[in-house]
């Protein structure tokens, strides 16, 4: 067995793959070979470090040294510097490089200070094609102490006193939910895993599956003990290709340990699963349209109860729980329920792992305590707005979810208070919006998202929707007429009180919270057919001021559409206001600022 | 795998290999790799050490490696700091006199005195 003095983790997950990580593992390689360096250094591909806007992202140990943005370029100096003669190359770590004592290692980067990793906690540290680096870090010791110490309704009680909820969506207690599966009669029974990660701009099921997939599959195993289940499915989307690689990978290895199959560990539980690849339907992370889909059938809800817990796949009891949920199971039977449930809030135990994008430095994955405030999450280990803006507000549980607006910045997050708030946990994406973002613009997205998602089996979210948008385009299309506000609020209640699952019953969510807390924007857009922050096109002009104008012609060559007239040097530029199609290019070009856009 | 001995063995066996990653406990060998230290012949002074340690499974050593802290005419020059932060600093090292300190220093905590930088100056 080789010793390396060193190991250099290179991520290969899917935000560092598309900034060509595998690229900078070649050069890697190539630059060891050159050096001869290649018995004392490996090089290990690993999963998601969090750090996605900074990828590719590279770590070596012993030193816990990272550099971010590593291009091939780069390589002959890292290599030369400090992987042989063991000097850090600074200029290329990640975090604030004006800092006057850089940090050198991993713990050191002001974005992981504040976190906590438990769901995250092998992301980015082993090689997840690899199950004995998964078992190194105890993996499949939580199966293996489940098995032999024991009973099944032991493990339901941990998981019930660790206070654990769903990290999908609504926030169910996942220990209830385990109970009811286990008390529920059926000739068999299943336990389903929800990979079905759909909301724009979350992908931390994702990263988990990439980085760890081995957790979610001892979780299950783990689950299938504890309700009675021999076989388990985890539904995946197909547009996650390097998950689904990783996760057949991680199920053929732990068949061939025999840590899944006949017989586990010699204790006669006998546990089996299989992957099912959805086509990429955001219903099908409603859960009665997944089992559904994963029957074979269409993607489509129907109303519950029963629960399936009760009658789920096949007709059978079935365990359903998001990636992220089983991602701490394994941790929670290894460091106990009162560990578990020493961190976060009084209602929301552990914490939660936030894609965390928009305007702001650091976009990418964090793992937080419940609790933490989201003034720590956009600033502290976002590191703030760019460009000096003001934070207006963030939006969280996606097309589900709704804004948090600035006044309420030190709420701490957690279940409970997002819900006040009007919002919701969801599965955790978190979009931070500056003073340019217009909030009708911003409902109006969400709900083009949930019109186009919509499975259309019942009228409210079918139609509802519909209705919905085509009211929000008149209005940012500056068509907007009076009573539409009162109009759409009479739908979004209607909507949210009618429509079959999840999905239609929270598509107002956006609509109904940008209109708790920007209710004037919405109004200037109708009435004064003023839209503030400047983003609906209908409602701005570019205009060249022309005093400011030194008749140089640059807006006009630059213009995509020709829509600026004027001759050079023979005085100022005008645009022409029904060709101009807004799209600011003249504002950027100009040399002299003399371009404004008109508000 | 039939049982949890198995796993355990797995685990320990491929933690060994990877611990560097979490705990950093163990001792510490840093070698001068300066253009200096391995003009000097550093390089087959640390792979001395990696094949001794590798030899004896002292998997939670680390061996890394610095650059030049001035005294060029002692390379090669290597560190070895203990758990408590002591350090050891030994010159003109050799792949010979690197596995004596593996078995001396870092297995039976015996300085290797007359190696190290002090003795060096001293001999003047």
């Amino acid at each position: 067995m080789q010793i390396y003095r060193a190991h250099v983790l290179v991520c290969t997950g899917t935000g560092c793959t598309a900034s060509d990580s595998e690229r900078v593992i070649r050069e890697l390689e190539k630059q060891l070979q050159e050096k001869q360096l290649t018995n004392e250094v490996k090089v290990v591909k690993t999963g998601c470090f969090g750090l996605c806007h900074q990828g590719p992202i590279m770590v070596v140990y012993p030193e816990g040294a990272m550099y971010a943005t590593v291009k091939p370029e780069d390589l002959p100096e890292i290599v030369e510097e400090h992987l042989l003669k063991g000097r850090i190359v600074k200029r290329l770590l990640a975090g604030d490089k004006t800092a006057e004592d850089v940090a050198k290692s991993v713990e050191n980067v002001g974005f992981f200070k504040r976190q906590k990793r438990i769901a995250l906690r092998n992301c980015g540290i082993i090689n997840p094609e690899n199950i004995d680096e998964y078992i190194a870090f105890d993996g499949y010791k939580a199966l293996a102490k489940v098995l032999t110490e024991m009973k099944p309704a032991d493990v339901i009680n941990e998981i019930k006193k660790s206070g654990l909820r769903g990290r999908g969506g609504g926030g169910f207690p996942t220990g209830m939910k385990w109970e009811f599966a286990a008390r529920a009669r059926g000739e068999k029974k299943y336990v389903c895993c929800n990979a079905d990660e759909g909301d724009p701009g979350a992908f931390m099921d994702r990263s988990i599956l990439e980085g760890d997939p081995h957790s979610v599959i001892e979780a299950m195993a783990i689950a299938g003990y504890a309700v009675g289940a021999d076989q388990g499915y985890i539904y995946v989307r197909a547009e996650y290709p390097i998950a689904v690689k990783r996760l057949r990978m991680a199920i053929d290895q732990a068949k061939e340990y025999g840590l899944l199959g006949k017989n586990i560990l010699g204790t006669g539980f006998n546990f089996d699963l299989e992957l099912r690849l959805g086509a990429g339907a955001f219903v099908c992370g409603e859960e009665t349209a997944l089992l559904a889909s994963i029957e074979g059938r269409r993607g489509e809800p129907r109303p519950r109860p029963p629960f399936p817990a009760v009658k789920g796949l096949l007709g059978q009891p079935t365990l359903l729980n998001n990636v992220e949920t089983y991602a701490n199971i394994p941790v929670i039977i290894l460091k106990g329920a009162e560990w578990f449930s020493s961190i976060g809030t009084e209602k929301s135990k552990g914490t939660k792992v936030f894609a965390v994008g928009g305007k702001i430095h650091n976009t990418g994955l964090v793992e937080i305590p419940m609790g933490t405030t989201l003034r720590e999450v956009v600033y502290e280990i976002g590191g703030g707005i760019p460009g000096g803006k003001k934070f207006k507000a963030a939006q969280t549980g996606g097309p589900s979810g709704g804004c948090i607006p600035a006044a309420h910045i030190d709420t701490p997050i957690d279940y409970d208070t997002l819900t006040e708030l009007g919002s919701m946990m969801g599965s955790g994406g978190l979009i931070v919006m500056d003073e340019d973002t217009c909030m009708v613009d911003i409902a109006r997205f969400f709900l083009e998202f949930t019109v186009d998602e919509s499975c259309g089996k019942c009228p409210p979210c079918r139609i509802g929707t519909k209705r919905m948008l085509e009211i929000l385009n008149r209005i940012t299309e500056g068509k907007g007429e009076e009573g539409d506000i009162e109009k759409l609020e009479k739908l979004a209640k209607n909507i949210k009180a009618a429509a079959l699952c999840g999905l239609g019953q929270t598509a107002p969510n956006p609509v109904l919270s940008t209109l708790r807390y920007f209710r004037d924007e919405y109004e200037a857009h109708v009435r004064d057919k003023r839209c503030p922050a400047g983003v609906c096109k209908a409602m701005i002009s570019y205009v060249i001021q022309a005093d400011a104008c030194k008749s140089c012609g640059v807006c006009a060559r630059n213009c995509p559409v020709g829509a600026i007239e004027g001759e050079r040097k023979k005085g100022p530029f005008v645009i022409n206001q029904d060709k101009c199609i807004k799209c600011g290019a003249c504002v950027e070009k100009c040399p002299f600022n003399a371009i404004y856009k008109n508000v | 795998m039939k049982s949890i001995a198995e796993l355990e063995e797995i685990r320990k066996k491929t933690l060994e290999q990877i611990s560097m990653r979490k705990d950093k406990n163990g001792m510490r060998v840093v070698v001068g790799m300066a253009t200096c230290g391995i003009a000097a012949g550093a390089r087959p002074v640390m792979t001395a050490f990696l094949e001794e340690l590798k030899k004896r499974n002292l998997h939670d050593v680390q061996v890394t490696m610095t650059g030049c802290i001035g005294v060029c005419r002692l390379e090669p020059i290597v560190d070895v700091i203990d758990t408590e932060g002591n350090k050891v600093t030994y010159v003109k090292m050799t792949p010979e006199k690197a596995r004596r300190v593996v078995a001396e220093h870092i297995v039976n905590g015996r300085i290797c005195h007359d190696l190290t930088v002090g003795a060096a100056e001293k001999e003047k």
